[in-house]
């Protein structure tokens, strides 16, 4: 049992980062990522395949997340000039066509049989403790990233970015540089999916084409929806929420008669889409909701109507 | 006489078939408020948007400071000085009235990635400085009390107020307000243009999309004329209100 929680933990870790690098693009930039299990699946391969190569493993995560980036970067550049909906588009085009890539081209990828005896880290050394030593380290990476996030978002770079969010010809006449906002904002978000993809190869050992498909993207935006989709708070508690729901599913698949086996494996989906839907119905803004930055206490000194206006709810 | 800060030669723009602004030439002076009119459909927003980058495909050219602006991006012209407002008040609307202040800050260090994450002495205190102004901003305008409103529960007259104050947040040499007193009460009206008077005062040029003849009158040094997209004529405002063209074209609707 320890094992197994120690497996969905780690799992839950790394929607978590996915979850993180969501916000970051499209909660706090507006910029729809449907592609976001194609950069993962890029950081997957990207490690895999330079580790089995020789390169050293921290070598092959820096490097799946910088190809991811690159990639993110190069699809803001070439719709930059085409309204948003169009990177949502050319994204999940590329999530799509990755997968199909991964499993045409054996050659370099292994086709459906996909890449097994991808090197786990320090796993000789520390033998039993390994398990624990993953789940450590995918939530100490987690953390990292939500503090570094956490920062970039609460300076005025992060109020730039919201401001492109919400009107880019008001970020743009207020002398933002949109474009490079966006790229950067793209491209942290592909960095970290793909860092993630990286993580999740190494710490399963084997990835194929399967484990890229899209319902990850569905579970993800499901997560940070429901956290508050501009919330790094939200996007981990949830990855908790989804992984919650996910796996509780499979179990409670085995107290409900009368069901076959595919019955129960699509128990999964219908849960989540519910959920979906609940969220939506009961609290559209997700869990954490917006927060946004506070004038201060002295601010109205000498206002006649300070109290008459309600607050802002945050 | 003051000089040109502003120059428009032979400004065109197309829509489909409709030409929206068709060679349109002339140019503004700087420390002084000129007022934009013109009937409907004069081009008068239009050019605006041209002159700010946000339309672009005008063909033409803009002059800014000496410098030529016609090409370049809304960010670029914003940071050289020349920032506008918008009509219908358009706001973040995710985003509180202090954010909106603060988002109108040029050039802040922290807006670079790098610093954001590292920390930058420099850019911390950019940033409270800012938040200074910004605050002073919103006690100018009467706004103080709704600062961590988001915009969208701003009554009209509130967001007016508001495009005001983060387009002099900016730091402009010359701002062009596109009917910054519409569809406002006339006690704000009155308030909105004491303020226009206070920030030609200051130095910054204003150029000034209105409708209202008395606020031309009251505010405006000169007055320019525009109709189907050309520049019509220029003058005082007693010049423009006998000119027997504008009359025709615009004044005449109203006044006869």
């Amino acid at each position: 049992m320890t094992s197994y929680l120690l497996f969905i933990g780690t799992i839950t870790a790394i929607y978590a980062l996915l979850s993180l690098g969501l916000v970051v693009s499209w909660g706090q930039a507006g910029m729809v990522n449907l592609g976001l299990v194609g950069f993962f699946g890029l950081g997957a391969y990207c490690s895999a395949l330079l580790t089995y190569i020789g390169a050293p493993i921290g070598f092959g995560w820096l490097a799946g997340a910088a190809l991811a980036a690159a990639i993110g970067v190069a699809f803001c550049l070439l719709t930059r000039t085409l309204r948003g909906d169009y990177l949502a588009i050319v994204t999940l085009g590329f999530g799509e066509g990755l997968r199909l890539v991964e499993l045409n081209e054996r050659w370099l990828t292994g086709g459906s049989d996909g890449i097994s005896g991808i090197r786990p880290p320090l796993k000789e050394a520390l033998s039993d403790l390994y398990p624990w030593f993953y789940f450590t380290l995918a939530w100490a990476v987690v953390a990292l990233a939500a503090w570094a996030l956490s920062r970039i978002l609460a300076s005025p770079f992060g109020r730039a970015l919201r401001a492109v969010r919400d009107d880019e010809k008001v970020a743009a006449v207020a002398g933002k540089n949109v474009l490079r906002l966006k790229c950067q904002a793209f491209g942290i978000g592909a960095a970290l999916f793909g860092f993630a993809g990286a993580l999740y190869a190494h710490f399963t050992s084997y990835i194929s084409p399967d484990n890229f498909v899209i319902q990850l993207t569905i579970y993800i935006f499901l997560a940070v929806t429901a956290g508050g989709y501009s919330r790094l708070v939200g996007a981990i508690f949830g990855s908790l929420a989804v992984m919650t729901i996910l796996e509780s599913s499979r179990f409670a698949a085995e107290f409900i008669p009368g069901l076959s086996a595919v019955q129960i494996a699509s128990l999964r989906e219908f849960t989540i889409a519910v959920a979906l839907i609940m969220i939506m119905q009961l609290r559209p803004q997700g869990v954490f909701g917006l927060r946004n930055e506070r004038a201060g206490a002295n601010a109205s000194d000498g206002a006649p109507h300070a109290t008459a206006v309600p607050a802002t709810p945050n | 006489m003051t000089k040109t800060q502003l120059e428009i030669a032979d400004l065109s723009i197309h829509f489909g078939g409709i030409r929206a602004l068709d060679g349109a030439s002339f140019e503004i002076r700087s420390g002084i408020t000129t007022g934009l009119i013109g009937p409907n459909g004069a081009g008068k927003t239009t050019l605006f948007n041209c002159i700010s980058g946000l339309t672009p495909g005008a063909t033409g050219t803009v002059r800014f400071c000496g410098r030529e602006i016609s090409r370049e991006s809304p960010q670029e012209i914003s940071r050289a000085g020349l920032v506008r407002s918008f009509q219908l008040a358009r706001g973040c609307e995710n985003m509180t009235v202090f954010e909106h202040l603060m988002l109108y800050g040029p050039r802040q260090r922290g807006e670079s990635l790098v610093s954001a994450l590292l920390g930058n002495a420099e850019a911390r205190r950019q940033e409270q400085a800012l938040r200074e102004e910004a605050l002073d901003m919103a006690r100018q305008l009467k706004l103080a009390h709704v600062l961590d409103n988001l915009v969208t529960r701003l009554s009209g007259g509130q967001k007016k107020l508001l495009e005001i104050g983060r387009v002099l947040l900016a730091k402009p040499k010359m701002i062009l307000l596109d009917e910054p007193m519409a569809g406002v009460n006339p006690t704000l009206v009155q308030e909105i243009a004491d303020h226009l008077v206070e920030i030609q005062k200051s130095g910054i040029s204003i150029v000034l999309i209105e409708h209202e003849m008395e606020l031309i009158e009251r505010l405006c040094d000169e007055v320019i004329v525009m109709a189907g997209g050309r520049f019509l004529t220029r003058g005082s405002f007693s010049e423009i209100a006998t000119n027997r063209d504008v009359q025709e074209s615009y004044l005449g609707i109203r006044r006869q």
